[in-house]
């Protein structure tokens, strides 16, 4: 597997990686999103409950589940960056973290805008809530030390620290529910067993998840392709690649 | 894999397991203050673990299930009253219970109704019918993990009609100067 995986540590060939992978990756997601958005916010079943603004569900669970999910992978570029001191890890990393800044943002957003009429209140203090906001801080503070040096690979690898340390967070935000009671509800989908929807609120769910997974994809590869360039610019391949396109 | 990968390794996971171990240890001791809420046997038994029992007159948030038939709302004001009991899974609501009485004066939540879980916060304390009570300045509503579409929820024989109130009664909040 190593010996399979290892010309992708070259800057060049994973820079030709990703073109080759996105216009893959950019179509599917846009297929999923649209179909998964569509279906989701115009002919999935109102709840008896809340009525419409239940829909904000479709897009605060995916934002909130991916928040952590690309927190998760930050980590693991960050952990194989400081063992094995792979430039390109630290260059995903530093891809990846505004990205789930983001997604945490929209989760928040979200939940505070359902939170209003559904619970009453904006935002309360709970262990869920509270957790989420301080992913938002570790990523913040995580895009800081990526642009605090001018050295990369020092930035890189403090920026590494930060992340693994902050890697505890993960588990506290998924169990935050279990483990101390709240006012954020349980988990409604990644529940063992049965997920407690119907299934015609379920499948649309299901397709916007992957799309939004998809969209986090493109979006990462999009700016990994640019860190890889600005991270090797004094390289040939690069001026060849630049001066190829200037005299197109 | 050389020497000195095998040594950073060792140290990366080394800090790794010891930065867990702290969480969990500080989570582990917090875990009393990290609760969001009292449940109404709580408050009047103590936490589980600690026996940590509120006094009266202290602010605390208690949560749980609205008692059906135990909402009482005054037809000039805001002024509602209802009992919370723990909330149990399967849901059942037995007299035996044990039982806090809410008061509250002010617009419910949309999502209130009788057998609703509900967070509440306010001032612990004893009215001479009902006993342990809590003068509320805020009702929460918890929505729970379950989604279900209108049709559905109607051949279950749920229902939700959200709280109505008249001019009179919302009259009334504006005068007392709130």
């Amino acid at each position: 597997m190593w010996k399979w995986l290892h010309p992708y540590a070259n800057p060049e060939v994973a820079y030709h990686f990703t073109n080759k992978v996105l216009p893959w990756l950019s179509a599917l997601a846009a297929i999923f999103l649209s179909i998964g958005l569509v279906w989701a916010l115009v002919f999935a079943p109102a709840d008896y409950q809340q009525g419409h603004s239940f829909r904000i569900f479709y897009v605060h669970v995916p934002a909130a589940s991916l928040s952590m999910g690309i927190y998760f992978a930050m980590a693991i570029a960050a952990f194989s960056s400081l063992v094995w001191q792979l430039k390109l890890a630290d260059a995903s990393a530093a891809a990846m973290a505004p990205v789930g800044a983001a997604f945490t943002a929209i989760a928040l957003i979200t939940g505070a805008a359902w939170g209003k009429p559904m619970w009453g209140t904006w935002w309360i203090w709970d262990a869920r809530l509270t957790s989420e906001l301080i992913l938002l801080f570790l990523y913040l503070g995580v895009i800081a030390l990526h642009n605090a040096f001018e050295d990369k690979n020092l930035a890189g690898k403090a920026a590494g620290i930060l992340t693994l340390v902050g890697v505890v967070n993960i588990p506290i935000i998924k169990y935050s529910v279990d483990w101390w009671n709240t006012l954020h509800q349980g988990s409604t989908v990644s529940k063992l067993g049965k997920p407690s929807m119907s299934l015609d609120m379920l499948w649309p769910f299901i397709f916007s998840f992957i799309g939004f997974s998809l969209l986090v994809g493109v979006i990462i590869c999009l700016r990994f392709r640019n860190e890889i360039l600005a991270r090797n610019s004094i390289r040939p391949w690069v001026r060849n690649l630049v001066q190829e396109h200037t005299t197109k | 894999m050389n020497p000195r990968r095998k040594k950073r390794l060792a140290v990366v996971a080394s800090v790794l397991i010891g930065i867990g171990a702290v969480a969990g240890l500080v989570l582990y001791a917090l875990s009393q203050n990290i609760d969001l809420f009292f449940t109404p046997s709580e408050i009047t038994q103590g936490k589980k673990e600690t026996g940590l029992k509120p006094s009266i007159g202290q602010r605390i948030r208690i949560g749980g299930l609205v008692v059906p038939g135990s909402v009482s709302r005054d037809p000039d004001s805001l002024k509602v009253s209802f009992k919370l009991s723990d909330m149990t899974m399967p849901i059942v609501f037995k007299d035996s219970d044990i039982m806090i009485t809410v008061y509250y004066d002010g617009i419910l939540p949309d999502l209130f109704r009788e057998g609703q879980g509900i967070v509440a916060n306010g001032r612990l304390a004893e009215h001479a019918p009902t006993g342990l009570s809590i003068e509320a300045s805020e009702v929460l509503a918890k929505h729970d993990e379950n989604y279900m579409p209108a049709e559905l929820a109607e051949a279950a024989g749920k229902k939700h009609e959200k709280t109505t109130y008249s001019d009179k009664q919302l009259e009334s909040k504006k005068s007392t100067g709130y």
